[in-house]
């Protein structure tokens, strides 16, 4: 007799306390604090909290620790989470010009106020495997600016004051900025829903994109006018107060892209601009995200659309990558029934071909049977 | 981390916040008045991946109250892990009672069938939707497609089948096979079977697809015509089996194919297991039930 | 009472589990047009908004949704107190800019083609109107067909807008575009979408 496969409860419940075990590993290993998550592997923290659009190193850490370090399932859990939460208020947008900065470069001048600030940076490290870092290393204390207090203004501001490069992009007036979490995309989509849907893309698909552009792929001529990270106040209005309420500090990462320049009967020419802003300590993410801004106002600047970059549906559409992991995984959830009957149709297609085979072999015979 | 810890354990009922469940009310009343016609929402990020009925589960969390007897299947069964996935996720959000029988539920979340068993006025079906665009596939862009549904030029659709048959001598599409609500909108049934596509037409439940990645909410009101589209040299058919359930003896009901051995053994058993178990608490018998029927 | 405490009171007692009973009345009306969806979830609102008036706007109406009133409700500062305090949606004097319009003298309503009708791309886009009737059976009758009917169901609401079957005709020459209705009396809910057809010879 045959029984059908039951137990789907019993499986899925086992199968989770299985993973909770390979989580947590060795016992005789001391568990891993979320204290050492944030404090050691600050950069996947911030990852997650960039791509999980929620500004939470404790809850980030979490998240990846209970993704047993699997980036984009902890970016899941963090945009699950985030989901839930009440919303009071939109805040004012963040000033980055006046950054508490622990880094700042720029590509297009040698020297310039405020001065380059290399800041905790891998850039010029020798990529060689530290046997120190195997043990408890304690390295020496660094040293520390004595000056916080220069101002450093930005690099597109340095140039915009000499009209040399465009402005920065403001929103046609009665336009609210939109909230990609609380509208459905709707192409063409505007700039401001574009930069959002970027700062929270995936850091691997924004980075293959921007490189394509550099390859060719749409060009757009870029240089590294600037990026800087450090802490920015985050501030809300509240009607009844006259000055705005700082919330608290958050740290991004800014990269001001400064691109092929343009001009016309109207516009005199200046160079254009690529954006990126992520939360936390992550170049990478911004400058690939700037190339991609950049790439993606191609339409807006009256240049030919040639590139994949250049595609807004196509780079937005796909740059999620909670969406792009659910979609891809979910071929393993059962398809059976769909499968049989893509199975009948090609078992009738091919019952019918053999039976046309047979049709066309006898033929002749019946002929020369015939003669 | 307690107060975190603490302020996770917090959730509304139906998990949904109230404010996104009045915006999934609001695109599922102006779907059920468009029948059809697929309406953009803010789809949310759910507890389980996009592509595993996170559509549907933001329907149903936006229907659902305490009344209701929910019914989730995935391939016409209830006991398949993310049907028993996202049934316990109900019965934790939402504190439902829940049933495998079509004929007590209120709601009835599906992915890849509708039951066997016909369903009755007041019963809200709740399809989980990959690629609500039935044009998709022939054309990638929503801008392109957004137009094609407002024109109602559907000629490309029509193309596509008819190459099927100069091709292969049939319409190779056997799931998902469009159909075109009340004379008006081509839609995706989702990824049904086409045996299952006569079940919608005229049906006296409401139907709700929900696409949560694609955030997209449709509807077919109850009694409405749903048509498979078709040539009337080429008119549409649906699947037949030529032998019944092994287990219930049903015929006209889907099947699974099951591969018993690696000497090319399988038998077919109903795809919908309740219908199955309800025929065989009958008396009925397949040939592959162990015991023979009351004689 | 003060204006404050009239707006403050008289909403939804279980807002989550009323709000889901009102919304399957609504689903349940739009979805088989011509019934009547009874026993709502109620609310006490200032006159002459109905309770069951409110319980629509309390079900469906956020800050997302700018709300229309007609010179009855809109006369009413108790009214938009009230509706201010319980959704939070902003009010609009421009019938095309609404998302839900509440009328307490269906019988002078403006043209239904005021109202947002949606685009031909985006036909969900449209207004959908909640009339205060005094009653779903007492006006003449209206035989009804379309989508949730299975042959004819009737109708027969009183007040409604002036010329209503031939509005209504013109409504529905305009799908998919077109208002969606809802009509409430203290008999409960009835709901009229774009596509249900008014097939009485008008009389």
């Amino acid at each position: 007799m045959y029984v059908a496969v039951k137990g789907g409860e019993a499986a899925i419940r086992n199968a989770h306390k299985l993973l909770a075990d390979r989580r947590r590993g060795d016992r005789s290993v001391p568990a891993l604090t979320l204290e050492q998550i944030t404090g050691q592997l600050a950069l996947a923290v911030d990852r997650v909290m960039a791509e999980g659009s929620l500004y939470d190193c404790g809850l980030a850490a979490l998240a990846v620790k209970q993704a047993r370090g699997d980036m984009i399932e902890a970016i899941f859990l963090l945009r699950a989470y985030r989901t839930t939460l009440p919303r009071f208020g939109y805040t004012r947008p963040i000033e980055t010009a006046a950054m508490l900065v622990e880094r700042r470069v720029s590509a297009t001048y040698k020297d310039l106020p405020g001065g380059q600030l290399l800041g905790p940076t891998f850039d010029y490290t020798h990529r060689l495997l530290d046997p120190e870092l195997a043990g408890d290393s304690d390295p020496a204390t660094p040293e520390t600016r004595e000056r916080e207090s220069e101002a450093m203004p930005r690099v597109s501001d340095i140039l915009a004051h000499e009209g040399l490069i465009e402005e920065d992009g403001s929103l046609p007036e009665n336009r609210e900025p939109g909230d990609i979490t609380r509208e459905a995309p709707e192409f063409p989509m505007d700039r401001d829903l574009r930069l959002q849907a970027l700062s929270r893309g995936d850091e691997g698909f924004l980075l293959a994109l921007g490189y394509s552009t550099q390859r060719g792929f749409g060009r757009n001529h870029p240089f590294a006018g600037e990026i800087r990270i450090g802490e920015v106040d985050v501030e809300i209005d509240v009607p009844e107060l006259d000055f705005p309420l700082t919330l608290g500090r958050i740290r991004v990462t800014e990269c001001q892209m400064v691109n092929q320049f343009k001009g016309s009967m109207k516009v005199p020419p200046q160079f254009t601009r690529g954006y990126g802003l992520v939360f936390g300590q992550s170049e990478r993410k911004a400058m690939a995200m700037a190339l991609c801004d950049r790439a993606l106002r191609a339409s807006e600047l009256g240049e030919d659309i040639t590139a994949p970059a250049q595609d807004e549906e196509f780079v937005i559409s796909h740059a999620d990558n909670v969406q792009a992991t659910g979609f891809v995984e979910h071929l393993k959830l059962p398809h059976y029934v769909d499968f049989q009957a893509e199975l009948g149709l090609v078992r009738q297609m091919r019952r019918e071909y053999e039976e046309r085979r047979q049709a066309d072999a006898e033929k002749p015979q019946r002929r020369e049977a015939a003669e | 981390m307690n107060a975190h810890a603490e302020a996770i354990a917090q959730y509304n009922f139906a998990y949904l916040d109230e404010q996104t469940k009045r915006m999934i009310r609001r695109a599922i009343l102006k779907a059920i008045a468009i029948p059809g016609y697929q309406v953009p929402f803010a789809s949310r990020e759910m507890p389980m991946p996009y592509g595993w009925g996170t559509g549907g589960v933001q329907v149903t969390a936006s229907v659902i109250g305490p009344q209701d007897v929910l019914k989730v299947i995935d391939q016409g069964a209830d006991d398949t892990t993310n049907a028993v996935s996202i049934r316990a996720f109900f019965q934790k959000v939402a504190q439902v009672s829940v049933t495998t029988h079509t004929g007590e539920a209120t709601i009835i979340q599906t992915r890849h069938r509708i039951p066997e068993e016909p369903l009755k006025e007041g019963q809200v079906l709740v399809y989980q939707v990959p690629i609500p665009e039935p044009l998709r596939f022939l054309e990638p862009r929503e801008t392109e497609t957004r137009k094609m549904h407002a024109l109602e030029e559907y000629g490309l659709m029509h193309v596509k089948l008819y190459e099927d048959i100069a091709q292969h001598g049939h319409i190779a599409t056997t799931f998902a096979y469009p159909v075109k609500v009340e004379g008006r909108y081509v839609m995706d049934p989702s990824p049904t079977p086409k045996f299952d596509n006569p079940k919608m037409h005229m049906s006296k439940a409401l139907q709700l697809f929900g696409a949560g990645r694609e955030k997209r909410i449709y509807a077919i009101p109850p009694y409405t015509h749903v048509e498979s589209l078709d040539f009337d040299d080429h008119p549409f058919e649906v699947q037949r089996f030529e032998e019944p359930c092994a287990l219930c003896g049903a015929h006209g009901v889907y099947l699974d194919e099951v591969v018993l051995d690696d000497r090319g053994g399988r038998m077919f058993v109903c795809s919908d297991t309740d219908h199955c178990e309800e025929r065989r608490a009958e008396g009925h018998r397949g040939h592959l039930s162990g015991e023979e029927a009351a004689t | 009472m003060s204006l404050a405490s009239i707006a403050i009171e008289g909403g939804f007692r279980n807002p989550v589990f009323d709000a889901q009973s009102v919304f399957r009345a609504l689903m349940q009306a739009m979805a088989e047009p011509g019934t009547v969806a009874r026993d709502l979830g109620l609310t006490r609102p200032p006159a002459p908004l109905t309770p069951e008036a409110a319980a629509v706007a309390l079900t469906s109406c956020d800050q997302d949704t700018p709300i229309w009133l007609d010179a009855p409700l809109a006369a009413e500062e108790a009214v938009r107190a009230w509706l201010a305090f319980h959704t939070g949606a902003p009010l609009t004097a421009t019938p095309s800019e609404a998302h839900f319009a509440f009328c307490a003298e269906p019988e002078n309503l403006i043209g239904l083609e005021n109202f947002a009708q949606g685009s031909q791309e985006y036909p969900d886009r449209s207004a959908t109107l909640i009339l205060q009737v005094k009653s779903l059976s007492g006006g003449p009758e209206l035989l009804l067909e379309g989508p949730g009917i299975e042959t004819q169901r009737t109708l027969a609401p009183h007040p409604m807008p002036r010329h209503f079957t031939r509005q209504w005709a013109q409504n529905r020459a305009r799908f998919p575009r077109g208002i969606d209705l809802v009509l409430v009396s203290r008999e409960g809910m009835a709901a009229l979408p774009r596509t249900t057809r008014i097939v009485n010879q008008e009389g």
